[in-house]
C-alpha cells in the first residue's frame, strides 16, 4: 500500500474562454498509493474533474508532472497516450457513457479489440467481468433495456476488463437512485478491498466518499 | 468483422433518416446514369458513323435538294467506291406527333452501303420490283405493329398528298445500336408522281452517301467532290458521316452541354445530401468518439467508423440505384424511341456512377471525420447528459 501510483506534482491548468484566463488549479500535489480508494471532494468548479483527467491521460497540465503507474504522462505523444489508457486506466462516468447500439457485452467487450485476444479469450473475459458485476445473465440487453444502477454496473465491467492499474471514476453515482448508488458503492469496494484495485473517485455526496479511505478536498483548485 | 457490425448498427440508428439518405443517393446516381444515357444517345450517330463513308449535301443547306445529274461526277472521283442517296420525306402516319424517319432511297442499292441493315436478298429483290414497296426496322415495326404485307399510308409534308406503301420486308440492325426505326422506300415512286404534279421538283434528291476505298482519304475525296460542283447553282459540302452527325449533335449542343453539366450537378447534390447526414451523424456522436478516445481508440479508428458509415450510406443508395437504373433505362429507352432509335446504355455509366457513388461516401465524411478527430476528449465528454 505505500508505492505512489499517482503522483501529482506542483501541477497547475488554466481554461480559455474566449480572451479569459480561469485558473483550475493552482500548484497542486497529490500522492495515491497503490491499492488506494481515494475520494476527491469539492464544490463545482474547484477543479476535482480536471485533476481526475489529468490522472487518467486524458488532459495535461499547463505546468508541473503527472506520473501514473511509472509513466510520466507529459512525455507521451497523443497516440502513445491512447494506448497507455487502454493499458493502464479505466474509466466510470457519471452517465455511464455505453455506447447504444452494443448490448451490455458489447460494450465490456470494447477495450478489448485494442489487444491482442482471441475471440474465446474476449468473450470469456467478458463473461466473467459481467458476471463480477451481477449481470452475467444480461449480456446481451441493450443500454436501453437496463436501467441506471444495471448500466453503471456494465460501464464498471467495462473499465475494469483489462485489468487496469487504476480506477478513475467520476460522479459515479451522481446519476442513480440512493439503492443503486449503494450498489455501485459496493462494487467499488469489493473491487479495491478484493482485488486491490486503486481507486480515484470523484464525487459530491458525502455518502460515497465515506466509502473511500481517504477524502481529499479541493477548492479554487488547491487540496484542502 | 466487428467494426463493420459496428458500421452498420450505427448506420440503422436513425432508419428514416439513413433510409431518405440512401433513396436520394439511389434517386440521384439513377439521375445520372439517365443523363449519361441520353447523352451519349445523342451522340450514337456520331460514334456509330462509319468511317468508309462520305455523306454530300448542299452547301446552303441540308433542307435544300442537289440534282440527280450529280451521281455520275462524284462516282468518277478517284477513291469512290460507290454512291447512293437519300430524300428526306418528312411524312407521318396518321399522328404527325407519331415521328419516325422516312426517307427515298435508290431500291436495293442503298443497302449496298449500309451492311448494318440486315435484310433478306429476296426481299431487295421485291424492293426493286415494286415501286410502292416499303422496307422497315424491327423497331419501327414493332412499335406500329406493323407486320410484312401490310399496307401503310403516309401523309406527305415535304411532297404533300396521301402515300401508299406496302411493307415487304423488315429490316433488323446488326448491332444494338443500328438505328432500326426508319420507313425506307424507292425514290422512284416519288419521282414520278414529282414529274406529274410538281416537275420542278423531279430528279433531285436529299443527300448523297458516298462509300470510299480508304478512310485516309476522306478530306482529299471531299475536296474534290465540291470542287466539282463550285461556282454552280448546287453547291456541296462534302465531310465524312461522323462529322455530318455531329452537325446535328451541334445544333442541341447546348442542351447536351447543360445535360453534362446536370449530370455532374445531381453528383454535388448527393454528395450535399450525405454529408449533411453525416454531419448530423458527427456532430450527435462527439461525446462516443470522446468515450472511445478515453478507452484507447485512436484517431484511425475513429475515421474508419465514421467514413465507413459515410461509404456504407452512399454505397447502398449506389447499389439500389445502379440496380434500378436498367429498368428505368430500358423503360425511358422505350419511350423515347421515336426520337432516339438507339439509346444504349454506355457501359462506362456503371463503373462511373459506382466510382461517384464511393468518392461521394468518402468526402461527404471528410468534415465530420476531422470533427470528430479535432474535438478532445475533455470537450466531447462535457456534451453528455
Amino acid at each position: 500500500m505505500s508505492n505512489p501510483v499517482v503522483e501529482v506534482h506542483n501541477v497547475s491548468k488554466m481554461y480559455h474562454r474566449d480572451r479569459v484566463e480561469i485558473p483550475v488549479l493552482n500548484d497542486l500535489s497529490l500522492s495515491v498509493p497503490d491499492g488506494e480508494f481515494v475520494a476527491l471532494m469539492g464544490p463545482s468548479g474547484s477543479g476535482k474533474t480536471t485533476l481526475l483527467n489529468l490522472i487518467a491521460g486524458i488532459d495535461r497540465p499547463d505546468k508541473g508532472t503527472v506520473t501514473v503507474a511509472r509513466t510520466d504522462l507529459s512525455g507521451l505523444n497523443e497516440s502513445d497516450m491512447a494506448k497507455w489508457r487502454s493499458r493502464h486506466v479505466g474509466f466510470i462516468f457519471q452517465f455511464y457513457n455505453l455506447l447504444p447500439v452494443l448490448t451490455a457485452f458489447g460494450n465490456v467487450e470494447l477495450p478489448l479489440l485494442l489487444t491482442k485476444l482471441s475471440k474465446k479469450e474476449r468473450e470469456e473475459r467478458v463473461k466473467t467481468a459481467l458476471d463480477l458485476v451481477g449481470l452475467g445473465d444480461r449480456m446481451d440487453h441493450y443500454p436501453r433495456q437496463l436501467s441506471g444502477g444495471q448500466e453503471q454496473r456494465v460501464a464498471i465491467a467495462r473499465a475494469v476488463i483489462t485489468d487496469p492499474t487504476i480506477l478513475v471514476a467520476d460522479e459515479p453515482t451522481g446519476d442513480l437512485d440512493k439503492q443503486s448508488a449503494e450498489q455501485i458503492l459496493d462494487l467499488l469496494d469489493g473491487l479495491n478491498q478484493q482485488l486491490q484495485k486503486t481507486i480515484v473517485m470523484v464525487t459530491h455526496d458525502p455518502r460515497a466518499a465515506e466509502r473511500a479511505h481517504v477524502q481529499r478536498h479541493l477548492d479554487k483548485g488547491e487540496l484542502t | 468483422m466487428y467494426v463493420f457490425k459496428l458500421i452498420f448498427k450505427n448506420a440503422m440508428r436513425h432508419r428514416l433518416r439513413t433510409f431518405l439518405t440512401i433513396l436520394g443517393i439511389a434517386v440521384a446516381i439513377m439521375s445520372f446514369g439517365l443523363l449519361r444515357t441520353v447523352v451519349a444517345a445523342w451522340h450514337a450517330g456520331v460514334t456509330q458513323a462509319a468511317p468508309d463513308r462520305l455523306i454530300t449535301r448542299s452547301r446552303i443547306s441540308i433542307t435544300f435538294t442537289l440534282p440527280i445529274a450529280q451521281k455520275e461526277k462524284i462516282e468518277q472521283v478517284p477513291g469512290v467506291e460507290e454512291v447512293t442517296f437519300g430524300t428526306w420525306f418528312g411524312g407521318y402516319f396518321k399522328d404527325p406527333k407519331d415521328f419516325f424517319a422516312n426517307f427515298a432511297v435508290p431500291g436495293s442499292q442503298y443497302f449496298n452501303l449500309y451492311p448494318e441493315f440486315l435484310v433478306e436478298p429476296d426481299v431487295l429483290e421485291t424492293f426493286d420490283r415494286e415501286r410502292n414497296a416499303a422496307i422497315i426496322g424491327a423497331g419501327l415495326a414493332e412499335r406500329f405493329g406493323w407486320e410484312v404485307g401490310d399496307a401503310v399510308t403516309l401523309t406527305g409534308m415535304i411532297y404533300p398528298g396521301e402515300w401508299g406503301f406496302v411493307i415487304r420486308g423488315i429490316y433488323e440492325g446488326r448491332d444494338e445500336t443500328t438505328d432500326d426505326q426508319q420507313f425506307l422506300f424507292n425514290w422512284d415512286y416519288v419521282d414520278q408522281r414529282m414529274l406529274e404534279e410538281a416537275p420542278m421538283r423531279a430528279g433531285q434528291v436529299g443527300w448523297w452517301v458516298i462509300r470510299i476505298d480508304d478512310p485516309a482519304k476522306a478530306a482529299r475525296i471531299s475536296k474534290e467532290i465540291d470542287a466539282l460542283f463550285d461556282n454552280s447553282a448546287d453547291e456541296t459540302l462534302t465531310e465524312t458521316e461522323a462529322a455530318f452527325q455531329q452537325s446535328f449533335v451541334a445544333m442541341a449542343g447546348t442542351i447536351v452541354f447543360s445535360l453534362q453539366v446536370i449530370s455532374i450537378m445531381v453528383i454535388g447534390i448527393i454528395l450535399l445530401v450525405a454529408a449533411n447526414t453525416m454531419a448530423m451523424t458527427a456532430r450527435e456522436r462527439i461525446s462516443e468518439y470522446a468515450v472511445l478516445k478515453t478507452l484507447g481508440f485512436g484517431g484511425g479508428h475513429i475515421m474508419g467508423l465514421v467514413a465507413g458509415e459515410s461509404v456504407l450510406i452512399a454505397c447502398l443508395g449506389g447499389g439500389i440505384g445502379l440496380i434500378l437504373m436498367i429498368p428505368l433505362l430500358n423503360g425511358v429507352g422505350a419511350a423515347l424511341q421515336q426520337w432516339f432509335p438507339a439509346f444504349p446504355i454506355d457501359p462506362m455509366t456503371y463503373p462511373q456512377a459506382a466510382l461517384a457513388t464511393i468518392a461521394v461516401g468518402i468526402l461527404a465524411a471528410v468534415f465530420p471525420v476531422w470533427r470528430a478527430m479535432r474535438v478532445s476528449i475533455v470537450d466531447g465528454l462535457r456534451r453528455v447528459g
